[in-house]
């Protein structure tokens, strides 16, 4: 066992983990932000990559595609909140899981009709094709691209929470809605926003995960899992416990691969047990939540 | 068309003569379906993982049986008696299958049972059928249903086994002293592929590197991948299926591995390659029980794809779903020389059944029912050698029917 190969096997971990933080940050915000579990959320990321697919096939540019696809899903986030997640505001908080649990199902169908059952190939663009000598081995450039977006997408998440007026209402918001609500706070606009920020972010990681994943109707229900492990690990709703979740998470899967390889998807769920038995509000979660 | 049907079915008659006087005299025993009234429909219940990764294999399978069935009613059926599919969701998991399974036995009173398409659901499903003398004939790759523990007089394997596939794909990509690397599935199908691959291996002088199990259904390979290069292998077996083989090879072309070594699969898959596209799938190298381009050299091919065509606006038929058509189709002429559905007779008339349906002639061994057939080996062509959509294999080998392909009955534990 050489360190090249500890070396290679610790940088997959932690591209793994980029792509597994890029996959729950939608999940996670939408939580944090508005309390709703989405478990439509593996179909959103799955119509984000057939989106994704779609536009590059009328429009030949990947990059055109990177763009427009999670600004229309999106768009379509907005729709699913002012329509069906809104009236269940006031509802127990069982309702919306009932609701986004029966929308993925939908979703997944819808796909499998229109565009059938057995996925559509999608190419790396080719400006990013190819490996790269890192020293220690050779590494897809596409992969070090998806890090580049993530950490792009991290620094303007936190740019914006932190630096902005509209992140600061969100903050508040997320910590006590009534306060904001007395304050003259319109929060059921905010909630679509970032509602559709969310569902945006999630199809996102649909079109990144494209050009390395097969794309099919399927291709979102390990996502949802995955997700959820990482925002329990990370803390519900805490977006830097995400991003540490997704890396530390990629980490263990990547080093169980090394040494039992059977057990790599089991690790994941693992790390979750513990964590949850340590620490069950999660590494950055809030007791009170 | 009709002519050339009925001319082979009094083939196959004649051939099973013997076989049937055989059957009698072997054993009389599970007699309870004789009482049945002869004029009902033969339902024959097809259990099929319809939902979950290997969906698409599992339509195709449905659309290939469905033909048969369609073809044997049009030709009259069995005497005026026509034949019925009954399609079920297995779900790809054991025990819903068998569940199914047992369903189709007991209240919907199926005939035979057709189908499974996971190696290990297909195990659960002759529990069931073994224990209730119930005609099963399995159409997904295995080999302990051919060994004598799992053995049912009443199972016959129509598709390729492990032993048959990788001897053949190994014969035609390893070379005496080349290094082999293996991806496999950790469960029964990749075990199987695995052990297949090593022992072809050790026959041929190829040396293994390592061996990597990787849990069913991962989406991101990426971290098995560095410790396969660190091997330096010529050679890499990777034995899974469905969207695990897709997502596997497309991951290791994204890793530069195709440059670096020899990509070579058990049993390549029609769907899964144009699920990913051919500049993913360029270069390798796999088994098959079929492929639509056998019709420029093999006729029943050509009234196969015709007829499939025909039914399914011109689509052709896949690999796995072939098995569909060749299970089925063996099943009903069977019937046919039996004249019933009796099912000691309808095993002595499968016994001495010679057929030729679709991929040439095939024939199930006596001693462990496994159906004696070609196996393919497919190399995926680059986009620039495709004559067109559909075109995407080249037939890189033929390893001809024949029982020297197959364990020894001795072998598998069967004696005399």
């Amino acid at each position: 066992m050489d360190l090249q190969l500890i070396g290679m096997q610790l940088l997959s971990g932690a591209v793994l983990g980029a792509v597994l933080v890029m996959t729950a940050l939608g999940f996670t915000i939408i939580f944090g932000m508005l309390g709703v579990v989405n478990f439509a959320h593996g179909a959103l990321f799955m119509v984000g990559a057939y989106a994704g697919v779609m536009v590059a096939m009328q429009t030949g540019s990947f990059w055109f595609a990177l763009l427009v696809a999670p600004i229309a899903v999106g768009a379509i986030g907005l729709l699913i909140e002012r329509f069906l997640i809104r009236p269940l505001y006031s509802r127990p908080p069982d309702d919306p899981i009932l609701l986004t649990f029966g929308l993925g199902y939908v979703l997944v169908e819808g796909v499998r009709i229109v565009f059938g059952n057995d996925g559509i190939p999608f190419s790396t663009p080719s400006a990013l094709v190819g490996v790269v000598n890192l020293g220690i081995g050779y590494f897809p450039i596409y992969r070090l691209f998806v890090i580049g977006v993530v950490a792009l997408i991290l620094v303007l998440l936190w740019l914006g929470l932190e630096k902005t007026r509209f992140g600061l209402i969100v903050r508040a918001g997320a910590r006590d809605p009534q306060i904001m609500r007395v304050l003259g706070v319109d929060m059921r606009r905010l909630w679509f926003l970032v509602f559709g920020l969310g569902i945006g972010l999630t199809a996102l990681g649909g079109v990144l995960a494209a050009p390395m994943r097969n794309v099919s109707p399927e291709m979102g229900s390990i996502v949802l899992a995955e997700a959820f492990v990482v925002t329990v690990i990370g803390g519900l709703g805490s977006i830097a416990g995400a991003v540490v979740a997704g890396i530390l998470v990629g980490l263990v899967v990547s080093m169980t691969s090394l040494f039992a390889p059977e057990m790599a998807t089991i690790s994941m769920f693992a790390l979750m047990a513990l964590v949850l038995l340590i620490r069950p509000q999660g590494l950055f979660g809030r007791a009170s939540i | 068309m009709k002519d050339k049907q009925s001319k082979s079915m009094s083939i196959n008659r004649r051939q099973v003569v013997g076989g049937i006087g055989f059957g009698a005299a072997a054993t009389l025993v599970g007699m309870p379906y004789i009482a049945r009234a002869q004029s009902e429909t033969i339902r024959i219940g097809f259990p099929t993982p319809l939902t979950g990764p290997f969906g698409a294999e599992a339509r195709d399978q449905v659309k290939s049986a469905e033909l048969a069935i369609k073809q044997f009613n049009e030709a009259g059926g069995l005497g005026g008696r026509k034949a019925e599919l009954l399609v079920r969701d297995d779900k790809l998991n054991a025990g819903e299958a068998a569940t199914r399974t047992l369903e189709l036995i007991e209240k919907d009173k199926a005939h035979a049972i057709v189908g499974a398409l996971s190696a290990a659901v297909q195990l659960a499903v002759n529990e069931v059928t073994r224990a209730r003398n119930m005609l099963y004939i399995s159409i997904s790759q295995s080999d302990t249903i051919n060994e004598v523990k799992d053995f049912s007089r009443y199972t016959f394997h129509e598709a390729l086994n492990p032993h048959m596939t990788t001897a053949a794909v190994a014969k035609h990509t390893f070379k005496k002293g080349a290094k082999v690397a293996h991806l496999a599935a950790d469960y029964a199908y990749g075990h199987e592929m695995l052990r297949g691959f090593k022992r072809a291996q050790a026959s041929i002088g190829a040396e293994s590197v390592g061996e990597i199990l990787h849990p069913l259904g991962v989406p991101d390979y990426s971290t098995f991948l560095p410790r396969i290069s660190a091997m330096k292998p010529d050679i890499l077996c990777i034995s899974n299926f469905g969207r695990d083989q897709a997502n596997s090879i497309k991951q290791a072309a994204e890793f530069g591995m195709k440059q670096q070594m020899k990509i070579v699969v058990p049993v390549i898959l029609h769907n899964q390659r144009l699920a990913v596209g051919s500049e993913v799938f360029e270069g390798v190298v796999g088994g098959a029980n079929y492929y639509w381009g056998l019709e420029e050299t093999i006729p029943s091919a050509r009234s196969f794809n015709d007829a499939f065509r025909a039914t399914n606006g011109g689509a052709i038929p896949t690999d796995y779903g072939a098995y569909g058509y060749t299970g089925v189709k063996s099943l009903l002429q069977a019937i046919t020389a039996a004249g019933g559905t009796d099912v000691d007779k309808i095993v002595a008339a499968l016994e001495g059944l010679k057929y030729d349906v679709a991929k040439g002639p095939q024939s199930y061994r006596k001693c462990d029912h496994q159906s004696v057939q070609s196996v393919l080996v497919l190399e995926s062509k680059k986009k620039a050698d495709m004559k067109n959509d559909l075109d995407l294999f080249r037939v890189a080998a033929t390893e001809q029917s024949g029982e020297a392909m197959l364990r020894t009955c001795a072998e598998l534990g069967f004696s005399g």
